[in-house]
């Protein structure tokens, strides 16, 4: 047993802060590191810049234009870039779609789509949940019904995260009725462009536009954006659930904000004295510090079960749950460190807007917004709840 | 990095497994709990002849030289099957302390008898009404024809009723920083008050008055000694709880299985399902930073110190949370002494409670924060 990374994993950190120093935009970076909120080409940006690297296709095998890199390699380059400042790389293209696409999609569909995912080309976002569909997502009634060769999809998806930006979308659609919920259930591909879809915002509780509702009115799309077989989907459908697990725990962002956090509270004052020497603030901090390094540790478990081609033991069904604590909890730290700081609503948008730069204390600017943001990160990909069910079932055997 | 076990290691924990499954029973211990001396010497050779006592003691003086992994991996069955003998008390801990806090010549015959099982050696450090403090300078040695003299009065010393030596801590004269000294227990001036403590381990509370006693090492050098012997003895604790842990939680699932009210198992019930999950949560981050911190063993001290009280406050809250859930979903069999689930809920008490708990070991950790 050893925790260190061996020399050559050391090398390859230092690659990609290198690289990372050199080519993204500190603007952008600058956003990042405030929890500002990022724009299409702020994403994009970074993406195109990866791409033209070699390392966007992380996680991906070299076959399909991948990084072929390892489970630890991929958690150093999200920990080094992370901490560098690069934005989140939006997962429903790189993460999601794409390794339903490499597993049940057929040649065609690998050829034309994996290679407009890599460059940036598309953009995805994922249709799931509907109005009457969250955990319970077997029960979704958009309907999908073969005409020709064509299905023509109607119904409505919502919580569609970034939709706005969207050039694709993939949706489970009800292609029979018959049979278990699960059992008539279809993965389909849908181009944002064809008549007939609606994006209307969701203005969530920061005033932020960041999901949608996504409305289909006799939309046509055609059989070969079918990817697998006709009312497989809940099997693709859980197969991308389960490949997004190891990303969730968001461990390089959070050691990012305890870093920055830690250094804010060295920096501002408290009745005088550096808030870091107030004892109620700074056990918050060191008990928030302790965990995040338990779940970087057990996340690192998991990491290196999958390397040895070990089944992972029941710590990989904790890192959603105790993920999701950590960020909320850190948000909620950020903003006790702003004290009054925390009031003001502070308009982000897409930068044409009101800007926030009347705001002296800038390492406050977004505490409170990314606050209420966060709120979500117990909610989505399964509610902190429905996972303990799933642990409940899968791991106690209860 | 990698988390996977060497052979020699998956052996030894093997070994261990049987030793706890075929020899410590729940009612083997009832036995040896139940005894005058509160312990047994049978099994503590059998810790012996496996190599436990030797494990942990540098090859250079004649053990194994087994890393903090290795040491973890023993504390993880020891915790499993709530072992009584004083191993941390009178094993890691003399060791860990004679291997920096005395010279070779000092420590050669003594780690070879304890290697072997044959001697007892304990640590008397705290002083009475100092909780949790690691520099000790209550216990007062003085220095008069060649030789010291050394008074005060050690609490809680783990073993302490058993130990053939002691060694303790204590300021000479006027100095401000503790040297270590070796005292045979039965020496004049020394007084012992055993006891069995709550988890039905042993202790003494122990005076000195004018005992005569062996200076180890430098006289007031031995602080750095101290805080690694206790960093050793937290990161054991931290495993021992991994163990015990993983076997409460083990034990509770299967009673939700099988305990049936209005008809079904009770199990069924997801206030009590939601329960046992955050139950698995505290025990695998407490596994993880259990390995933490035994791999931070032979960091500089710095470091040791932040990544061992990092383990030891993240599992002291563990110990609690799952302790106190186990005895709750267990109902009122839960509070009997009859059922191992209370002994389990006592000793995991106990092991927060031991060489400072989650809020000074969160402390600790915070001072950190402040020097970085």
């Amino acid at each position: 047993m050893d925790l260190r990374y061996t020399d050559e994993q050391l090398n390859f950190a230092r690659d990609v802060r290198d690289f990372t120093k050199q080519n993204l935009d500190p603007r952008v970076a600058r956003k990042v590191l405030e929890g500002a909120r990022l724009n299409r080409e702020d994403y994009l940006g970074w993406h195109r810049a990866l791409h033209k690297k070699g390392w966007i296709g992380v996680g991906w095998p070299k076959a399909f234009g991948g990084t072929g890199w390892d489970a630890t390699y991929q958690h150093i380059f999200d920990e080094v870039t992370a901490d560098e400042g690069a934005p989140q790389l939006i997962p429903f293209g790189l993460r999601m779609v794409a390794p339903v696409i490499m597993a049940f999609g057929d040649k065609t569909q690998q050829d034309f789509y994996l290679p407009k995912i890599l460059s940036g080309e598309h953009w995805w976002c994922q249709g799931y949940s509907e109005p009457g569909s969250g955990s319970d997502l077997a029960s979704l009634k958009t309907k999908a019904e073969r005409v020709g060769e064509h299905y023509i999809v109607n119904g409505q998806k919502t919580w569609t995260t970034l939709g706005q930006f969207a050039d694709w979308i993939f949706c489970l659609v009800r292609t029979s009725g018959e049979g278990r919920p699960q059992e008539g259930i279809s993965f389909l591909l849908i181009d944002m462009n064809t008549p007939g879809i609606t994006v209307r915002p969701i203005i969530m509780l920061d005033q932020e536009h960041e999901v949608n509702e996504v409305w289909f009115d006799n939309v046509k799309v055609p059989v070969e954006n079918l990817v697998g077989e006709e009312n497989k989907g809940w099997t693709y459908a859980k197969f991308l659930l389960s490949h997004e697990r190891t990303g969730i725990a968001g461990v390089g962002r959070c050691k990012r904000i305890v870093k920055r956090l830690h250094h804010v509270a060295k920096q501002s004052t408290s009745n005088g004295k550096p808030l870091i020497e107030d004892i109620r603030f700074r056990d918050r901090l060191a008990q928030v510090g302790i965990e995040l390094r338990a779940l970087e540790i057990t996340l690192l478990r998991v990491l290196d079960a999958e390397r040895e081609k070990r089944a992972p033991g029941p710590e990989a069904s904790l890192l959603k749950i105790k993920g999701s604590e950590i960020q909320q909890t850190l948000t909620e730290l950020t903003m006790i460190a702003a004290g009054p700081a925390a009031l003001p609503y502070v308009r982000e948008g897409d930068g044409t807007s009101q800007d926030a730069e009347w705001l002296s204390d800038e390492a406050y600017r977004h505490a409170s917004g990314t606050y209420f943001n966060f709120r979500k990160t117990t909610i989505y990909g399964g509610s902190n709840e429905i996972q303990r069910n799933i642990i409940t079932q899968m791991v106690l055997g209860l | 990095m990698n988390f996977s076990f060497t052979e020699e290691q998956l052996a030894l924990k093997d070994t261990l497994a049987k030793f706890i499954e075929r020899d410590y029973s729940f009612d083997d211990r009832w036995k040896i709990i139940r005894s005058n001396e509160g312990w047994s010497r049978t099994h503590w050779n059998q810790l012996a002849e496996i190599g436990a006592m030797a494990l942990p003691i540098a090859e250079q003086d004649g053990g194994l030289g087994g890393s903090g992994v290795d040491t973890m991996i023993v504390m993880e069955q020891i915790g499993r099957g709530l072992v009584v003998e004083p191993y941390l008390g009178c094993a890691l801990l003399p060791v860990a302390l004679l291997s920096r806090g005395a010279s070779d010549i000092e420590r050669a015959g003594l780690l070879e008898r304890i290697a072997s099982g044959e001697t007892l050696v304990a640590f008397a450090h705290t002083d009475a009404g100092t909780r949790y403090e690691r520099t000790q300078t209550r216990a007062r040695a003085t220095y008069a024809n060649g030789g010291y003299a050394l008074s005060g009065k050690k609490i809680t010393v783990l073993g302490g009723d058993c130990a053939d030596r002691l060694l303790v801590s204590a300021c000479v004269d006027n100095d401000t920083a503790a040297s270590l000294f070796l005292v045979p227990s039965n020496a004049n001036g020394v007084k012992r008050f055993t006891y069995p403590m709550q988890d039905a381990q042993r202790g003494a509370d122990i005076e000195f008055a004018n005992a005569q006693a062996t200076l180890l090492g430098e006289r007031s050098n031995a602080q750095s000694a101290i805080d690694y012997a206790l960093d050793v003895a937290c990161a054991a604790l931290c495993a021992e709880a991994v163990g015990a842990m993983t076997e409460l939680h083990k034990t509770t699932i299967e009673y939700l299985k099988t305990r049936k009210q209005f008809g079904r198992p009770i199990g069924m019930n997801q206030a009590l399902q939601h329960r046992a999950v955050d139950m698995l949560m505290h025990v695998e981050m407490s596994r993880s930073m259990a390995m933490d911190a035994a791999v931070a063993l032979n960091d500089e001290a710095a470091r040791r110190a932040k990544t061992v009280s990092a383990a030891k406050a993240l599992v002291g809250r563990a110990c609690r949370f799952v302790g106190q859930s186990a005895v709750q979903l267990h109902g009122g069999i839960g509070v009997t002494h009859e059922l191992n689930v209370s002994h389990y809920f006592k000793r995991l008490t106990m092991i927060n409670a031991t060489f400072g708990d989650a809020d000074w070991h969160l402390a600790r950790y915070g001072e950190s924060l402040l020097a970085a």
